[in-house]
């Protein structure tokens, strides 16, 4: 069996125990996130103080891939400056694009801490936008709430 | 067929299959592949798309090698050689639905036959000629689908609607997995234009009673189109006695090429319909000023059509009619009965959809409990068995069913007891990988 190289064991544990999981107020942005080919779903909302991301709350549906990696995220972007989460998440794109190069993962191993787990993910072309749903969902939401916060100073 | 004999430990019950298919998996060189790390290739997503047998790509291959001419142009050899073809399989797939040739257009699949006809019925408003206003769409005026619709017989209509300021109705789903017919006398009424249904769920495999939907359209002036995507690979579909006014199917679902699908209308009502796509070889006479258009079906196929695919699926028709549309329709039967008691027989699957065989065809959805259906999807492909998973292009119904999606297993001609086997051992290894038995 391959599968275990996409199911790590630290994704089954951000899927069944998922971090930072439930919608929480105060919040700058909220954001829907569809992936249309498979009906997975995020709710995403970001709260940002200052230039920090001070929270991301979220509600989902979907495979063990798309939650787990809300999950992972959400560990590794609470209390970050919004610029380095948006960085984390061009590293989190690369490895996804990495087709399964284990040189990829493990250059990425510090940025990406839990999450570089989801290497094996990217051997599979169907299930990369599965992880990648969250990270989409993040950047959309960090968008909108630093133009809110803008429009307001 | 679909009584099953429970015997305590007996387990599911396996009918003599109809078709030898042993010998049916031979015509089928992708089959011999493997997947995954040298599995043998169970494809239950026929479905989605089915397989092709050596002789519709022979077919193919023997068009382009030669025969190969732009059909209805030309007047060399091969441009005679090549319309041949191409009209003798218009015939053979006409008459494989007991429609005339001339009743027989070809599009590029079902999505493009139903937006053939919801484009025709809004063009009908502008049209300049008289007969083309017959069908006219608009304000006032009511389509009817069903919830149960693949998204190819919903959104056309959406946006027939849109565009036209007409309104649209549909009936809903019963917790069976049927259609609810309770309120068709008022859905269906005095201002309904068409009626659009699909023969064949295919996420819930329900068989629709089309003869009541007919009658209650046609009582009310309405036209009926019906999807036949998922019924007319599967089982005998006639036309005479479907009743309907149009027909609609792909031919890369019924073992044939991808790039054809064909839109039956019976001819009186093809006659008064615009053209949808125009251009080239549809026309009678073209002048600057405008050009008046070809009788049906020609009217109806812009362009150098896909003439190796409709050759290739010409030979499709021929392979299934040598089995025989009964034999496929009780083979499918019998695979779905074992299926439908081997997924009963594992604890936490969910079937969405009829329990049974009665007015049942073989697509068979499911859930497992605790493992979302892309994670179940993701084991059986470790294994080598290929299925879909998601919301099948027919987001209303999972919906219907408070479901996310669902794994969907579908059979055809050259599936046996031993792919279904493989399907309920590999869903058991879903659920010991997730950890939820």
């Amino acid at each position: 069996m391959q599968l275990e190289s996409m199911y790590q064991e630290i994704i089954l544990d951000h899927y069944k125990n998922p971090h930072g999981r439930g919608l929480r107020d105060p919040f700058d942005a909220e954001v829907h996130h569809v992936n249309p080919t498979c009906g997975d779903e995020v709710t995403l909302r970001v709260k940002i103080d200052g230039d920090t991301i001070a929270d991301v709350s979220y509600e989902g549906m979907g495979c063990s891939i798309s939650q787990a990696s809300i999950s992972a995220m959400y560990d590794l972007v609470v209390g970050k400056p919004v610029s380095e989460a948006l960085g984390t998440g061009e590293h989190f794109m690369t490895l996804m694009q990495a087709k399964g190069d284990p040189a990829v993962a493990e250059k990425l191993e510090d940025e990406l801490e839990d999450a570089v787990a989801f290497a094996g993910v990217s051997k599979y072309p169907a299930r990369i936008k599965c992880a990648l749903l969250s990270w989409m969902a993040l950047k959309d939401a960090s968008a909108r709430a630093v133009s809110t916060a803008g429009g307001q100073s | 067929m679909t009584q099953t004999v429970s015997r305590p430990g007996a387990g599911a019950q396996r009918a003599p299959l109809p078709l030898d298919i042993e010998a049916i998996r031979a015509d089928f060189p992708i089959l011999t592949r493997t997947v995954r790390d040298g599995k043998r290739l169970v494809y239950l997503d026929s479905g989605a798309t089915s397989q092709k047998p050596r002789q519709v790509l022979d077919a193919e291959r023997w068009f382009y090698e030669n025969v190969n001419a732009a059909p209805h142009r030309g007047a060399h050899q091969l441009a005679e050689e090549a319309t041949g073809a191409y009209e003798e399989a218009r015939a053979k797939i006409g008459a494989f639905i007991g429609a005339p040739e001339s009743e027989i257009v070809f599009t590029r699949n079902t999505t493009e036959a139903i937006n053939l006809v919801a484009y025709a019925l809004s063009n009908a408003r502008t049209a300049k000629e008289p007969e083309f206003r017959t069908y006219a769409v608009g304000q006032g005026d009511e389509i009817v689908v069903t919830e149960m619709e693949h998204h190819a017989d919903l959104i056309p209509w959406q946006q027939l609607c849109e565009r036209t300021g007409a309104t649209l109705r549909w009936l809903g789903l019963t917790d069976e997995g049927r259609l609810d017919l309770s309120d068709l006398s008022t859905v269906v009424n005095e201002r309904t234009k068409l009626v659009a249904v699909t023969q064949q769920s295919n996420i819930l495999g329900t068989i629709n009673p089309l003869g009541d939907i007919v009658a209650r359209a046609h009582e009310v002036g309405a036209l009926v189109l019906v999807d036949g995507a998922q019924s007319v690979p599967h089982q005998p579909v006639d036309v005479q006695s479907l009743g309907a006014d149009f027909l609609v199917f792909s031919g890369h679902k019924m073992l044939g090429p991808t790039g054809v699908g064909v839109l039956w209308g019976r001819y009186e009502v093809l006659d008064k319909l615009p053209p949808f796509l125009t251009g080239g070889s549809m026309i009678e006479v073209v002048r600057m000023e405008g050009s008046t258009f070809m009788p049906p079906p020609q009217r109806f196929e812009a362009g150098v059509p896909m003439t190796a695919q409709v050759i290739g699926l010409g030979a499709a028709v021929d392979y299934l009619q040598a089995l025989g549309m009964d034999k496929v329709e009780e083979h499918e039967k019998a695979l779905t009965a074992y299926a439908l008691e081997k997924l009963a027989e594992i604890p936490g699957v969910t079937v969405i959809g009829p329990p049974d065989t009665v007015a049942r065809g073989g697509a068979i959805s499911f859930t497992v409990e605790d493992i979302h259906p892309h994670d179940v999807g993701q084991v059986l492909d470790d294994l080598g068995i290929a299925v879909r998973v998601g919301h099948h292009c027919a987001w209303p119904v999972v919906r219907r069913y408070g479901v996310p999606a669902t794994t969907r297993a579908t059979f055809y001609v050259h599936t046996g007891y031993d792919d279904i086997d493989a399907l309920a051992d590999g869903i058991r290894a879903a659920q010991k990988f997730f950890g939820t038995v």
